[in-house]
């Protein structure tokens, strides 16, 4: 089945190949067959980045840890369950470490695994359901997911990248979201149109401006905790996220200025040089410097909040995760016996797990620290 | 040292506290507190040092305040409108001097 069918088939109103479903500056490396569609391709790289110490001695980011008196990285008390539900994305951003895009219709979650996630989830005490892709709304069981989460009590965040609310088929989603309190917290790189459209492609910045104001017309953005609108936004570049408090006030200034638009809070995140930002950061000869820089801003105060502590994070094909990255590098969670299954989750065996670290966890300890819920310093 | 102007003099900054590490510990107190959120932010300060890295003609401090102001948000955009600032002013000075000239073309003229 080619991927124009199987969008017909889900019936989003447009091919999501096509350029009016969402920008595509660039292509999946899986549809490219570059060598970096191997997770394991991509933590050699990562491991060959010549970085030492004014000792000589190679950097690493446990080392490092420990030579900041912070020691091993230990679970916290379990927050945040975020459920990567498949990496189907009408956009294919350059930036993308998820790998996502129109042709990622070999990673969707099945129902029979969504199931297993909501028999996990009720094993534990987590108050957050991040659901996340790709582009989460795609998926045919986005919404009965939504449902069965907010039918729990728990507080569930759509990872949203804007333009998918654009299609056809998601013209009543915000209106649906906001009906049942869910948080949207959407991918924008840049409260400009330049930066915006640099990593995103062509005419992102257009229709994101477009899908936020839809979101403020059903109340989101406004300071109603059951409308929670909250922007996402990362470097369109070789360097480290903009300081969080100072660039929220900033950025709600400029957009409430240039298109009369609300939103709540500002989340900012470290690019992490793995999948697409990796090929990116080395294609560009960006990658040893990226790799330094990250290394240079190692801040321990950044450490405690890492979300790695206080997330599980499940794949689309229900694997557990300490944190969408190590889900992305296919490091799974250190459990007792190896790889732990959503469908054997065992909340005990998870809180005594190892948290599993390679050179990309310098990308959350920089600066201000980065994690899907923002700074962590 | 091939040339009067080498890139890896800006990541040894710092070493300039080897002649001097009293004088160059207060350089850098003051140049950190100068560079902090204040009545300024610091993104907004970083694009007045974007700016003046060119108006005093400084490869150094245009290489870092580039990168320095696309760490604290600014888009190139903002970052070419600031070059343009000084570019503005610098020229602006020129002219205006010229009053100067036509002071003394109109002195010496008849």
């Amino acid at each position: 089945m080619t991927i124009d069918a199987i969008s017909e088939a889900l019936d989003y109103g447009l091919p999501l190949s096509s350029d009016d479903a969402g920008p595509k500056p660039t292509r999946s490396l899986r549809a490219r067959r570059e060598p970096l569609a191997d997770t394991s391709a991509q933590l050699r790289r990562l491991a060959e980045v010549e970085l030492i110490d004014a000792n000589g001695a190679r950097i690493e980011f446990e080392r490092t840890l420990a030579g900041a008196g912070c020691g091993a990285l230990l679970p916290a008390a379990l927050e945040v369950f975020q459920i990567n539900i498949g990496k189907l994305c009408n956009m294919t951003c350059r930036h993308c470490h998820v790998d996502a895009g129109p042709d990622r219709t070999d990673a969707m979650m099945t129902r029979e695994t969504i199931d297993a996630c909501l028999w996990a989830l009720d094993k534990t005490d987590a108050h957050t359901v991040d659901i996340t892709g790709g582009a989460a709304e795609l998926h045919p069981h986005f919404r009965d997911l939504v449902e069965a989460c907010v039918a729990r009590g728990k507080h569930v965040i759509d990872r949203c990248n804007l333009t998918v609310l654009l299609l056809p088929r998601f013209h009543d989603l915000p209106a649906w979201l906001a009906e049942r309190g869910v948080e949207v917290v959407c991918s924008l790189p840049h409260y400009r149109r330049l930066s915006t459209d640099r990593q995103r492609g062509d005419g992102t910045y257009e229709k994101s401006i477009e899908a936020l104001r839809r979101l403020n017309a059903v109340g989101y953005g406004k300071g109603d905790p059951r409308r929670r609108l909250t922007l996402m936004t990362n470097p369109v570049g070789a360097f480290l996220a903009p300081a969080q408090a100072s660039a929220e006030p900033e950025w709600k200034a400029a957009l409430a200025r240039d298109h009369g638009i609300a939103f709540d809070r500002l989340i900012a995140l470290n690019n992490m040089p793995i999948s697409r930002y990796l090929e990116w950061l080395d294609a560009s000869g960006n990658l040893a410097a990226y790799m330094q820089r990250l290394v240079d801003a190692f801040n321990p105060a950044a450490v405690d909040g890492v979300m790695c502590r206080n997330t599980i994070s499940i794949s689309w094909d229900g694997f557990v995760y300490d944190c969408d990255f190590n889900q992305m590098l296919d490091l799974s969670c250190a459990g007792e016996g190896g790889p732990m299954h959503v469908r054997d989750f065992d909340p005990a065996a998870f809180a005594r797990r190892r948290i599993v670290t390679r050179r990309h966890c310098f990308g959350c300890t920089a600066g201000a620290g980065s994690s899907c819920g923002g700074a962590t310093a | 040292m091939s040339g009067y102007f080498d890139p890896q003099h800006l990541a040894d900054f710092t070493k300039i506290g080897e002649g001097s590490k009293e004088l160059a510990d207060k350089f850098f107190s003051y140049y950190g507190a100068v560079f902090a959120d204040g009545a300024l932010t610091a993104r907004e300060k970083s694009l007045i040092a974007l700016a003046v890295a060119h108006a005093v003609q400084c490869p150094y401090c245009i290489d870092a305040y580039s990168n320095d102001a696309l760490a604290k948000g600014a888009d190139q955009e903002q970052m070419t409108e600031a070059v343009h600032v000084a570019c503005a002013i610098r020229g602006g000075a020129s002219l205006v001097h010229g009053l100067q000239m036509m002071g003394h073309v109109k002195k010496a003229g008849m």
